[in-house]
């Protein structure tokens, strides 16, 4: 008994301090299981039932709607065009990203105004950046319209000139934010490093190389998994500009799901199972990058 | 509210309560909507009830106008206050479903008429045949739209607006270009013809024709009247086969490549999904097209109008546009009926929609003041007879979406002047079938 007495108040603190721990955690907990393991859960529900839109769950049918989905006559149409179009931005993104970085990275007269101008297309939401440019590559209101009509061409008629319209909305769009990132990444390298190879007479190329791309490895992690994860999702500029044309020559997977639930074949159950799909390929995508990153670093 | 309440509203209260309790101890009424509230559409007599009730109404932009003049003339003399909310195109059957889904839909919603029988059949609208069947004109409502939203002998839609498709001419482009601006071309190659006529001026900016040749719907409704005016058919009657590959069809689609060949089809027709599809015509750029006649009254110069014409002649329009009906979640059926009573009768056909140059969905009231002081609503109200609404189950799949295999088809067989058509046939039968 006497011996068992001080291990008995601790155990009491220490439920004290878990207690209170739980209760820091709650908020955050509340918001993870509402928003995101609840609708998480019902989409998994889904995907193994039949689920018509207008008529709600209509009881489990496991497997039938993960065949339908992968047997979808633009199933992997689809794939293909997610990955088609995810390295296409991811590279162009990357690259450009990195330049202007280095660009406004030193400090000059212009640097304020370049850094912000190329930061403002980031302030539009990608809805409303889509809808500027639908008007912009229509061929019935673009203010490019004469020119269009002297040289005979859309932006959007031909499956190539959509997909690489549509990615100069995104890289418009999103260059500035991933230059942000960059320059962060940029601005953590230590000065004296840069010197320290500079006064070994290093070549601008080599302290490049050297230098700054493997100090910036932690940055390129980060801007490649958001720049892949975001690509593979892309939905509103394909929504917008093209619906999936011409010729369905654009519909992503995104697209796909929004299509099968609510454009036509109405069916939350094939949708919820593509989505299954999209979910456990974007998980392994994620998990071999980041390994990929790390395995290099070590 | 209550005390608002007038002594006659009073008195019709009591009324619909009565035969509620007596249409109870009948129990006559076999519908299953009826929770038993005693607001059921049925019991309300045949005028509803306008209590001073808030109803909701949506309905999708194309028919945005029209649906403002119906509401607000409605609101202005009724105690009930409709609210209206219009949904865009496109975002419309996602919305009604993500609302039928969770018990949300509004109390009246409007559904293009291709889609009623679906939506009819998975039990989106509320059994109205007491209500209509007790309606003294039923027999000269819209046939088409009627017969869309009736599952075993019950309707449940009604025609909110009627939206057909005609054939448009400009007649300034047409006197420009030599031809008889007071002529309709009588047949589809005649039509062709001048659509190549206006597009020989070389005026810049101006084509013959445009078309909406990215838009599965634009070209359900512009083209399929075509093939009936030759006597074809697109479905089979029960909508579970098309017949978009016989010659009638074929006629069709080889004329309008013909057509695409010649440079005399809007160029942005080809990427054109949709929103923009009648805009060129509107502005006075096009020559003729096949158009939506709910658009007349915003078409500011003077146009012709006419039948679409099929290969060889005849005439025949779509009769699409939306139909309307009380929603399985609404618990105002009673008032929401007092809206449909309302929209379906003279005052609100002839002083609303007639008066807008709309199609009036009641044929008795065809011949009204309106129609004889403009020709064109009488050659409008008189097409619309021989016109047809097809039913079918899986439409939107199978027509209207954006990548359906209707779309690949018509791209196929005009833009890219091939494709294997009986394949493409069979593909939309095998989504209608599903």
């Amino acid at each position: 008994m006497s011996v068992n007495a001080p291990s008995r108040a601790r155990p009491r603190g220490r439920r004290r301090q878990a207690l209170l721990g739980w209760l820091y955690a709650t908020p955050t907990a509340v918001f993870v299981v509402a928003l995101f393991a609840v609708p998480l859960l019902l989409v998994v529900q889904m995907s193994g039932s039949r689920w018509p839109l207008l008529t709600g769950n209509r009881g489990v049918n496991f497997p039938d709607n993960f065949t339908k989905a992968v047997n979808h006559r633009f199933f992997t149409d689809s794939v293909l065009f997610t990955i088609k179009y995810t390295v296409l931005a991811t590279v162009l993104l990357l690259v450009l990203g990195l330049g202007l970085a280095l660009l406004v990275q030193e400090s000059s007269r212009w640097n304020n105004l370049l850094r912000a101008s190329f930061l403002i297309p980031s302030a539009l939401g990608l809805a409303s950046a889509s809808l500027l440019f639908y008007v912009f590559y229509s061929p019935y209101a673009s203010p490019l319209k004469s020119l269009m009509d002297a040289w005979g061409f859309t932006f959007l008629g031909t499956p190539n000139a959509a997909l690489f319209s549509t990615t100069f909305l995104i890289v418009w769009r999103y260059a500035g934010f991933y230059m942000v990132l960059m320059l962060v990444g940029l601005q953590g390298i230590p000065a004296d490093v840069f010197e320290a190879a500079r006064s070994d007479g290093a070549t601008r190329w080599q302290i490049f190389t050297k230098v700054t791309l493997p100090l910036l490895r932690p940055t390129l992690a980060l801007t490649t998994v958001l720049c892949v994860t975001g690509s593979l999702l892309a939905f509103e500029q394909f929504y917008i500009l093209t619906k999936g044309g011409p010729d369905n020559s654009t519909i992503t997977v995104v697209q796909l799901i929004y299509q099968v639930a609510f454009q036509g074949q109405n069916d939350l159950g094939v949708a919820g199972a593509i989505s299954v799909i999209v979910l456990v390929a974007l998980v392994l995508i994620n998990a071999v990058q980041l390994r990929a990153f790390r395995s290099e670093e070590s | 509210m209550r005390r608002a309440l007038g002594r006659r509203t009073a008195l019709r209260a009591m009324a619909s309560a009565l035969v509620a309790t007596l249409a109870l101890g009948v129990a006559a009424c076999g519908g299953d909507d009826d929770k038993g509230t005693g607001t059921g559409a049925a019991e309300a007599g045949p005028n509803g009830v306008d209590d001073g009730s808030e109803l909701t109404l949506w309905t999708r932009a194309p028919l945005e106008k029209q649906a403002n003049l119906l509401v607000n003339a409605y609101n202005t003399s009724h105690k009930n206050k409709v609210k209206l909310t219009v949904v865009p195109n496109d975002d419309y059957v996602a919305k009604v479903g993500a609302a039928a889904g969770s018990g949300g839909l509004p109390d009246l919603f409007a559904a293009d008429i291709v889609y009623v029988p679906n939506w009819v059949n998975q039990g989106l609208f509320q059994d109205l045949s007491t209500n209509i069947n007790g309606l003294p004109f039923k027999d000269s409502i819209n046939k088409g739209h009627l017969s869309a939203g009736t599952v075993d002998g019950k309707p449940h839609v009604l025609p909110f607006v009627l939206d057909l498709s005609m054939l448009f001419w400009n007649k300034k482009l047409f006197k420009d270009a030599g031809l008889d601006p007071e002529k309709a071309p009588a047949t589809l190659e005649d039509y062709a013809a001048a659509a190549k006529k206006v597009q020989a001026m070389k005026k810049p900016g101006v084509y013959g024709t445009a078309a909406g040749l990215n838009c599965g719907g634009c070209l359900v409704f512009t083209w399929f009247p075509s093939i009936w005016a030759s006597g074809g058919d697109v479905l089979s009657d029960d909508g579970k086969d098309a017949k978009l590959a016989d010659p009638a069809a074929q006629k069709v689609y080889s004329t309008w490549q013909d057509l695409w060949k010649s440079g005399a089809v809007l160029p942005s027709s080809e990427s054109e999904t949709g929103p923009t599809w009648t805009a060129a015509f509107t502005e006075g750029k096009v020559g003729l097209m096949l158009y939506p006649a709910t658009l007349l009254s915003s078409t500011p110069f003077d146009a012709g109008v006419a039948g679409i014409p099929g290969p060889g002649g005849g005439a025949s329009t779509f009769v699409g546009g939306d139909g309307i009906g009380v929603s399985k979640d609404s618990k105002k059926a009673a008032q929401a009926w007092n809206f449909l009573s309302w929209m379906m009768s003279e005052d609100a056909q002839v002083e609303v929609l007639a008066k807008n140059k709309d199609v009036v969905s009641r044929s008795d009231l065809a011949n009204n003041k309106y129609a004889a002081a403009d020709p064109r609503l009488v050659t409008i109200n008189e097409v619309a007879g021989k016109g047809d609404t097809p039913v079918a189950m899986n439409f939107q799949q199978a027509f209207n979406a954006p990548n359906s295999p209707w779309l690949t088809l018509v791209r196929n067989q005009v833009l890219k002047g091939g494709g294997d058509l009986q394949k493409e046939n069979g593909e939309i039968t095998a989504v209608l079938k599903q």
